[in-house]
């Protein structure tokens, strides 16, 4: 890849990863790892993958990406308000009354989400449904759906794995943020998915494997599909829950949590953010 | 209302090792004494409900006691046919166990917001739904369902509801816990407040302030929603001639239903009957569980506004 852009792409993974900080924390709390772990993910697919365009986010002939594990929602705001699907100060928002950034994204509220997501299992069918109505009318937009690795132990998950392939929905990208923990623990200690990779081959996918914060990986991968003409396309992305925040990284508590005024102080100087008090926070 | 729940389930587990905890990737910190003392009784599905709910059912046919725990949506909804199938229909001595009834997950929004659970659960043959008020009233239904021969769903609200009734946990002040008999929580012959859940707070909110304005409001506790205490619906019905109804949840199907076919089965049809809960909504609006009750029409201003409005009639 380039190295304009790639630095380009960090640095605007970078700045999310502020954002999302900042939302969380003003709001009192929220899904933060799992909102940190797919920040490049998402940085990869809307500065340099999704045909889109802000300001008519009802285009039919758009890409869509379906945020499947919702409740990494904030990581989805920071990105739309980057992007001026709505205004940044909107952030601040997040967790108070009245707002329209809820826990989990509501495409009736939020310009630039395509499906309310939040119940685990739901996101990936409903996508799918969108890129077969895009086969029916013959457009040639594309959908993308982000999935959590431990959303893969759902069964409507493996309903629709069997059901893309079958409808032939190479129009069709799913990503899994492999970051290998969910709620309580990780997946080897609950019920585990591996070998992942084998499994959707097995299930007629088109399989690739990338680091998912190497954006030129990401870049590459997600830049080329389909991978095979006629089959739906996956992306194991392998990933750190927490990414970016030395004491979150890969430690399961940090699914739901608030970071104490002490963390929060170290968590600032590793993400470069200025200017943030506890006093903000209420 | 988790916590009594999950001391209850403690000391079930330690005098009986049929029962098992189920859990479906939920929970986490609340179960570490419980996983500790009693691992060969814990099993966690991951984020599978609906098969959670199956095999609790296969356990339960080889003389197993599962609690299947997990967010009320989830376990009563995304696995609705298969408590239907595999517990109901088979009669199987499962205990569902739901948290985060209503909104009480304000800020999550309406994926994680119960509100139309009961009316799932009660029109499933042979199932009880134990509603509580409060932690002390869930610990106390908690061991009433696990001394019941057959399914139970109970519905919990989370961590940190407010207490209902004065005294120590699992005492329920002087009452105790009959499953299918209401508690009456307020005397008074003016109205009626009839309610179930943690929302019961605000109907005895609104009762004291009706009280300063000089009108006895009577309040009564369906913890038990089914089978349903018909006696003393029926009785509040004809001493006060003026019912309201007040829950976490749709009026379409829950306690309001309930109460409605309760009164007009019975010729009660003239009394006037007013049902607070959610109207053909989901929950709207994010923020606070407080703000939350009040944006949906739930607080007790509500209450005591449509009490004016059955006193005027
Ligand atoms: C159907 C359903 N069950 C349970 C939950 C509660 N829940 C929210 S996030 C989560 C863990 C998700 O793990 P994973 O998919 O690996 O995503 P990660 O948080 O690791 O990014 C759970 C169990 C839910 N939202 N939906």
């Amino acid at each position: 890849m380039d190295e304009a852009l790639r630095k380009e792409l960090q640095e605007m993974a970078g700045a999310l990863r502020g954002s999302i900080f900042r939302t969380i924390c003003r709001g009192g709390g929220g899904h933060i790892a799992a909102s940190l772990s797919i920040v490049e993910i998402l940085t990869v697919l809307y500065w340099a993958v999704l045909r889109i365009e802000p300001r008519q986010p009802r285009d039919p002939e758009r890409d869509r990406f379906v945020l499947s594990k919702g409740h990494a929602g904030v990581a989805l705001y920071a990105v739309l308000a980057k992007l001026g699907f709505f205004e940044e100060g909107v952030l601040e928002t997040f967790g108070k009354f009245d707002t329209v950034l809820g826990g989990h994204p509501d495409m009736h509220k939020v310009a630039g989400v395509e499906a309310s997501t939040g119940a685990l299992g739901h996101g990936f069918g409903f996508a799918m449904g969108q890129a077969l109505a895009g086969k029916i009318d013959g457009k040639d937009y594309r959908v993308f759906a982000l999935l959590g690795d431990g959303e893969c132990q759902e069964g409507s998950i493996w309903e629709a794995a069997l059901f893309g392939p079958q409808q032939r929905l190479d129009n069709f990208t799913a990503i899994i943020d492999f970051n290998k923990i969910q709620a309580m623990d990780r997946l080897e200690e609950i019920v585990s998915v591996s070998p992942l990779a084998e499994k959707w081959q097995a299930f007629g996918w088109s399989v690739r494997q990338v680091d998912g914060h190497d954006v030129g990986q990401l870049a590459e991968v997600l830049g080329s599909v389909p991978f095979e003409e006629g089959r739906p396309s996956m992306v194991i992305a392998h990933t750190v829950k927490g990414k970016g925040i030395s004491f979150m990284e890969d430690v399961p508590i940090w699914h739901y949590r608030l970071p104490s005024a002490e963390q929060m102080e170290t968590a600032c100087r590793e993400l470069g953010i200025e200017n943030f008090s506890r006093e903000q926070l209420v | 209302m988790r916590n009594a729940y999950l001391e209850a389930l403690y000391e079930l587990a330690g005098a009986d090792r049929r029962v098992l905890a189920l859990i479906a990737d939920n929970g986490a910190i609340v179960y570490d004494k419980y996983r500790r003392d009693y691992p060969e009784q814990y099993f966690n599905f991951g984020i599978s409900e609906a098969n959670m709910v199956s095999v609790a059912a296969g356990l339960a046919s080889c003389g197993k006691i599962p609690f299947a725990y997990t967010i009320s949506v989830f376990l009563t909804m995304r696995a609705f046919e298969q408590v239907r199938n595999d517990v109901c229909m088979q009669r199987m001595n499962v205990k569902l166990v739901g948290t985060g009834a209503g909104f009480v997950y304000s800020n999550l929004g309406p994926t994680h917001h119960a509100t139309e659970d009961l009316a799932l659960m009660r029109a499933l043959p042979g199932m009880t739904i134990f509603s509580p008020a409060d932690a002390s009233e869930a610990y106390q239904a908690t061991m009433a369902a696990a001394r019941m021969d057959g399914p139970v769903y109970l519905r919990l609200a989370t961590g940190g509801s407010p207490k209902i009734y004065e005294g120590e946990q699992g005492s329920c002040g002087q009452q105790n816990f009959q499953p299918g008999q209401a508690v009456l929580l307020r005397g008074g012959n003016d109205l009626a407040i009839v309610g179930t859940g943690a929302i019961l707070l605000e109907a005895i909110r609104a009762a004291d302030e009706l009280e300063r304005e000089g009108i006895a409001a009577r309040v009564i506790n369906i913890h038990t929603v089914k089978p349903i205490d018909r006696e003393i619906i029926l009785r509040a019905a004809a001493q006060t001639g003026r019912v309201i109804t007040l829950e976490e949840h749709s009026v379409t199907g829950g306690l309001g239903s309930c109460v409605a076919e309760v009164l007009a089965e019975a010729g009660q049809a003239g009394v006037q009957l007013r049902r607070l809960g959610l109207v053909d909504s989901f929950a709207e609006s994010y923020g606070s569980y407080e703000q939350m009750k009040q944006r949906n029409g739930l607080s007790k201003e509500f209450v005591v506004q449509a009490a004016w409005e059955l006193m005027e009639n």
